[in-house]
């Protein structure tokens, strides 16, 4: 049992790293246009609506509509970053390059691969979301000491979302299915999850439902830290992304052992 | 513990009901250059992914450089380079780069990659290009590169699949050029190929492959003495079904495949003058080659 599992787990804790930095070394090469294009959609919704929208509503629990959404628009820059990584850029590694099967014929083996690929769609949601929180704090919207609070959350966002997208991934017979993730998971979880508007303006049921998704954990974590609150339940909020984050990585890795080790 | 460099006993790989492998046994020695012959479908890139321990037998055992695969498939390619069918190098980064990023699989450090990057060049014979990027590079420049980049962990067994396939003869011949020098230096080739011209150059023994069961094992040219022992001459141009009764009593065997009729003869000359008349008709003369033992062997040629 051990034995057919244990090519799909990492096979020490450092691995990975020589997956991450290939990662790096060809992103460097684009770097500049990645920055820009990953940054110019949460900023142009952070600003159309936190302006637009912000002179109708006036304030949010207590704070401006641009600040309340700040904070929303870090987490879901996070998890846009973090997922768009995975299931595209990812997937043509794994796919359409054979860049993994290059990986799979060394000593390396497909739980680094995964957790190298996780660790660096994490990495880049890191950078979008850690880019909006300083335009966010350089314009007033938010503390500037909640920046090292806030990165952690960021990071673990991105590791979860990485792992999330990474099980669609494993199951995609073709790029072509990952817009129905888009549609039918991400969006409406933005939606939910409190990042546009509070929680709290949802039906009740809705509420319970909402509370349980992984975005309204982080969004949870980020928005109090940037508006330089105390966060509550930050046990539950942490250990909620985790599980988020590992149950899919075993589950993917899983998938993935069997998708490509056939 | 198995000497051997490959050792399989009896392995078997299903795809659904179908298959791919079937009770496969074979044993190759280090140092030397040991060929799976057979045509696309035979099994033989199924094969070289279970030696990797990428893929896992349903049947039998497998040993690479005495590790149990895929068990400690690992460990195993820690002494392995692989040359795969398709060019899977990193198109965006640089011949350097690339050599770079492959190191680090095997926990080597930027000094210790850098320290024989040159040699790696020399070898592959991209001195000049080891700052240019690999999608400007020509298919044989990317499949000399990916074989220098299956030497960076200075390997023992290198696994070659179809290590030729879609070059042209210039680039094939110095890939096999190459090879030799491989052996030259000690180390354990495993070559699958479909290319009989390339397993009698390089091979010392070859397996034959067809529906994933051994259908011949040994050196080439035993194989041939075996199998054929005379002359050929491959007579094309006219039906040859309607040729075979001409030829029948000159020739010791006939096959026909495709449009070819092969005649395995002693006497060339004999057949020749049997079909003097026959203008339409283009005779190619040859010692027999691996082609024909699979001929043989299986009723049809290997080439698709």
């Amino acid at each position: 049992m051990w034995q057919r599992f244990a090519p799909a787990l990492p096979a020490n804790p450092w691995n990975w790293m020589a997956v991450w930095r290939r990662n790096f070394l060809v992103w460097r090469k684009v770097a500049l246009a990645s920055v820009l294009g990953n940054l110019a959609e949460p900023m142009s919704s952070l600003f159309g609506l936190g302006f637009g929208l912000g002179m109708i509503i006036g304030g949010v629990e207590g704070t401006s509509y641009i600040s309340f959404l700040a904070a929303g628009m870090v987490a879901t820059s996070a998890m846009v970053s973090a997922t768009f990584e995975t299931i595209y850029a990812a997937y043509a590694r794994m796919q359409t390059n054979c860049t993994w099967e290059a990986m799979l014929c060394t000593p390396l083996t497909l739980g680094d691969i995964v957790l190298g690929e996780v660790a660096w769609a994490a990495s880049k949601a890191l950078l979008a979301g850690t880019a909006i929180t300083i335009v966010a704090v350089a314009l007033g919207y938010a503390e500037w000491s909640s920046i090292p609070y806030a990165l952690p959350a960021i990071a673990l966002t991105g590791v979860t979302f990485a792992s999330l997208a990474m099980v669609v991934s494993a199951l995609a017979p073709s790029h072509d299915y990952f817009i129905f993730y888009q549609s039918l998971i991400l969006t409406p979880m933005m939606y939910l999850s409190g990042t546009i508007f509070p929680m709290s303006q949802l039906p009740g049921s809705f509420q319970r439902i909402a509370a349980l998704l992984p975005l309204s954990h982080s969004v949870d974590l980020i928005r109090p830290t940037m508006l330089g609150r105390p966060v509550d339940s930050v046990g539950l909020h942490v250990g909620a992304l985790c599980i988020y984050a590992a149950v899919p990585f075993l589950v993917s890795a899983v998938l993935l052992r069997q998708r490509l080790m056939r | 513990m198995s000497t051997a460099a490959v050792d399989l006993f009896q392995v078997s790989k299903f795809y659904d009901d179908r298959v791919v492998v079937d009770a496969l046994s074979f044993t190759v020695s280090p140092g030397e250059c040991f060929g799976l012959l057979g045509p696309n479908g035979a099994g033989k890139s199924t094969l070289a992914r279970l030696i990797l321990g990428v893929a896992s037998p349903d049947a039998g055992k497998i040993c690479v450089l005495g590790e149990p695969v895929p068990a400690r498939a690992r460990l195993a390619r820690r002494g392995i380079g692989v040359v795969p069918q398709f060019d899977n190098l990193d198109l965006q980064l640089t011949v350097r780069e690339n050599l770079l990023v492959f190191g680090r699989y095997f926990a080597m450090s930027a000094a210790e990659v850098e320290a024989v990057t040159p040699s790696l060049l020399e070898f592959a014979r991209l001195e000049n290009k080891a700052d240019a990027r690999v999608a400007e590079l020509s298919g044989g420049m990317k499949r000399r590169l990916t074989l220098a980049r299956a030497l960076i962990n200075d390997p023992q067994l290198l696994v070659l699949d179809e290590p030729t396939t879609g070059l042209d003869p210039h680039g094939r011949h110095l890939i096999w050029e190459r090879l030799r020098s491989l052996l030259g230096r000690g180390k354990t080739i495993l070559l699958t190929t479909h290319f009989m011209e390339e397993a009698e150059r390089l091979c010392d023994r070859l397996c034959v492959l067809e529906h994933g069961r051994k259908i011949a094992e040994g050196q080439p040219r035993a194989l041939i003495e075996q199998q054929i022992g005379c002359q050929v001459i491959e007579i094309y141009g006219g039906n040859p079904h309607e040729l075979l009764p001409l030829v029948r009593p000159q020739v010791q065997r006939a096959e026909v495949s495709g449009e070819t009729l092969f005649c395995y003869v002693t006497d060339p000359e004999q057949v020749r003058l049997r079909l003097v008349n026959r203008t339409e008709l283009r005779f190619l003369q040859r010692p027999p080659n691996l082609e024909d033992v699979f001929l043989r062997l299986t009723g049809r040629e290997i080439k698709d």
